[in-house]
């Protein structure tokens, strides 16, 4: 079992599809780093299996998808999925970009720890993800 | 009259003014642009530049406007871009569009079709017609156009690394309908240094990318006579998070480099450069947009009339569209979203766009649905006829702010391209990740500001809470993918697979000559109804593609 307080948390920031838009992302991993955690950026273009096959390799504590085509609803699925089927159910799984509100309770539903939609504050995405990754392992 | 003891209170000079202000007390800043730069309290006489930088309208240096009677001649046009689902759904929009006034048209592609990939690739899952029209064929590219006199009515595509593909798909799907190449007009984006910059959306590694382009712009040189081959994109580089002067900087190097690619292969800088257009960001900093505007006319003729030697007045004029900043718009709150595109096209127009697009108010949700697109569009309307702001030409010119803003982005631009000039060139630059890293820096700062509080943005950092309620954003129908895929499936079955091998061969055999222009040989492969995605895959046989070493 990991213990987040005895390493640094480690995040990957993924761009999932052929979505360009990579400003939002940057912005989060760089700001994940000032904060103190290991981020690992995938750069863009990423399908589904290299996403997962990234978070396993890198021993991912969460995973942040940024997603401004509006693909979230056939490519997050599908990355949850696949994390399953590779039996990872300990990583904290967080969407950002342009998500619908009403697509947000069906991501929920799916695994999903939390939405992020323009306008969230940077401070609110360190401390969700210090706080979740911190009640995921009995301390 | 004044009595003499109240006159001497009053102050005159500005030194009088000087000193009353420092008395008064001044509110918390930061007084900057959204860019970062510093704003004084007052701005006079003596911040005026030389009159003859500011000069007149449809004049050298062009600050003022690029036709002599700016919209008291014509207004600027409006071209909302439009695009979704498979080629008949955006025909029966274009058609709507065109029967309700509308005299060009402007169209979006899908991701898969941006990148390259037909839609049955496996990246192109989920996202086939979704943010514009999915092309995969000539097929489809005749099907988008039916019924719509393409010699007559000019046609805009938002397309890239492809864009030479895309282009020999639409001179085919005109050839077959008896139009000539020479009868049609546009423009294809084609603005590939900024996709490296800024958009992301490539195909292969920068020189050939570079020479597919200057292949492009050749073949329209002489064949396509009506046709913009380029139009020079500031817009995403904008978006991506750049500053005004960034944006200005990068967009304008990226136009002097295609000038010299052109002049490099022996064109004439007066046969490509009265045929280049831009395209800007309109941001929410009214003032500093309006600056950048007339900056970048004023730096684009002397660049091409001073270092290129350009001789047609033709080849000075920056001629522009602009779109509002779909970045400046918040999910939160999203009526407050009108508000913001108004000012933006307000500062769009009096800087004196020649066309503009206006943003819906759900764009930070989702495309948009018809109602936001009606308010847009409505929004240019009522900045057309009711505001009177076009009863005379550049109505903000000579103003003591606007002229010195204009001044200092022109200063801030051409430091900008000495420093681009010191690493040999933007092709260069873009190699060393130079323009990326700026960008990256600049919306890094940005962000921290308005998460610090120190950057107000309505109804994310202040003024939250209220009109957050659920608005109905526009859904794309998961059937359509389907139907794109038994498209193209249908195309592959029909046509002549041995001829498709053989121009796909003869296009990897050019590919190889350095010397050759591709364009005959992708016309060669369009006819024999080839795909977007096997003519791209063919040129990456021989090329490789593109990977990026992204900076944060």
């Amino acid at each position: 079992m990991k213990s987040p307080s005895a390493r640094k948390l480690r995040v990957v920031v993924a761009k999932p599809g052929l979505d360009g838009h990579d400003r939002g992302a940057k912005i989060i991993a760089r700001a994940l780093r000032d904060a103190g955690m290991e981020v690992i950026y995938t750069g863009l273009h990423q399908t589904p299996e290299q996403i997962v096959e990234t978070v396993i390799q890198e021993d991912a504590d969460a995973v942040g998808l940024s997603i401004l085509s509006g693909a979230h609803m056939t490519l997050v699925p599908r990355i949850v999925a696949l994390l399953r089927e590779q039996g990872v159910d300990d990583v904290i799984v967080t969407v950002g970009g342009t998500i619908p509100g009403n697509d947000i309770p069906e991501l929920e539903r799916l695994g999903v720890a939390a939405v992020f939609t323009p306008g969230a504050p940077l401070r609110d995405i360190i401390d969700f993800l210090l706080r979740s990754v911190g009640d995921r392992t009995p301390a | 009259m004044l009595n003499p003891s109240t006159a001497a209170s009053v102050p005159t000079t500005y030194e009088d003014w000087q000193a009353t202000y420092g008395l008064s007390s001044e509110r918390t800043g930061p007084f900057t642009t959204l860019s970062g730069e510093l704003v004084k309290a007052l701005y006079t006489e003596g911040d005026l530049p030389d009159p003859a930088a500011i000069g007149l309208p449809g004049i050298y240096p062009f600050t003022r406007g690029v036709y002599p009677s700016m919209y008291r001649g014509r207004l600027w046009t409006v071209r909302q871009f439009a695009g979704f689902g498979t080629a008949e759904e955006t025909n029966e929009r274009f058609r709507y569009l065109l029967d309700h006034g509308q005299q060009g048209l402007s169209t979006a592609f899908d991701m898969p079709s941006l990148m390259g990939h037909d839609s049955d690739h496996p990246l192109s899952l989920g996202e086939v017609g979704r943010e514009g029209v999915a092309i995969d064929t000539v097929d489809d590219m005749q099907t988008l156009f039916g019924g719509i006199d393409v010699g007559e009515v000019s046609v805009s595509m938002t397309i890239n690394a492809p864009a030479a593909i895309m282009l020999a798909f639409y001179v085919v799907a005109a050839e077959r309908r008896g139009i000539r190449p020479d009868r049609l007009s546009g423009t294809i984006q084609a603005d590939i240094l900024k996709e490296y910059i800024a958009q992301k959306e490539w195909c292969f590694p920068i020189d050939p990318a570079m020479r597919l382009l200057g292949d492009m712009v050749e073949w329209c040189s002489t064949d396509m006579p009506r046709w913009h081959p380029v139009s020079i994109s500031g817009y995403h580089i904008r978006e991506a998070g750049s500053t005004a002067a960034q944006e200005l900087a990068f967009t304008l190097k990226d136009g002097l480099t295609y000038v010299e690619q052109a002049i490099d292969r022996g064109l004439d800088v007066d046969d490509v450069a009265p045929r280049l257009s831009f395209f800007f960001n309109a941001q929410i900093d009214f003032f500093e947009e309006i600056a950048k505007y007339r900056a970048a006319r004023r730096i684009w003729a002397r660049e091409l009339r001073e270092t290129f030697g350009a001789r047609n007045p033709k080849s000075w004029l920056m001629r522009f569209h602009t779109q509002t900043a779909g970045v400046s718009l918040t999910a939160q709150q999203p009526l407050v979203n009108i508000t913001r595109t108004a000012i933006e096209a307000l500062a769009g127009v009096l800087g004196g766009t020649q066309s503009l697009h206006t943003n819906s108010y759900d764009e930070a949700l989702a495309l948009p649905t018809e109602d936001a697109v009606q308010i847009a569009l409505r929004t240019q309307q009522v900045i057309a006829h009711e505001t009177g702001v076009t009863n005379t030409i550049d109505p903000l010119g000579g103003a003591y702010f606007v002229e010195a803003l204009t001044d200092r982005l022109e200063q801030l631009a051409y430091d900008y391209l000495r420093r681009i000039d010191q690493l040999g060139g933007m092709v260069e630059a873009v190699k060393q990740n130079f323009p990326q890293r700026e960008i990256a820096d600049a919306s890094y700062e940005l962000q921290t500001e308005i998460d610090a509080g120190e950057r107000v943005v309505v109804g994310v950092n202040r003024f939250q809470g209220q009109g957050d309620a659920e608005i109905q954003t526009l859904r794309i129908d998961p059937a359509l993918e389907r139907k794109q895929v038994d498209r193209l499936q249908g195309v592959r079955a029909r046509r002549d697979a041995r001829l498709v091998d053989a121009t796909l061969g003869e296009l990897r055999d050019g590919a190889a000559r350095p010397g050759e222009n591709l364009m005959p040989a992708l016309l060669r492969c369009a006819r024999a109804h080839a795909s977007e995605g096997e003519i791209i895959a063919a040129l990456q046989d021989v090329w490789g593609g593109y990977r990026e070493t992204p900076v944060y």
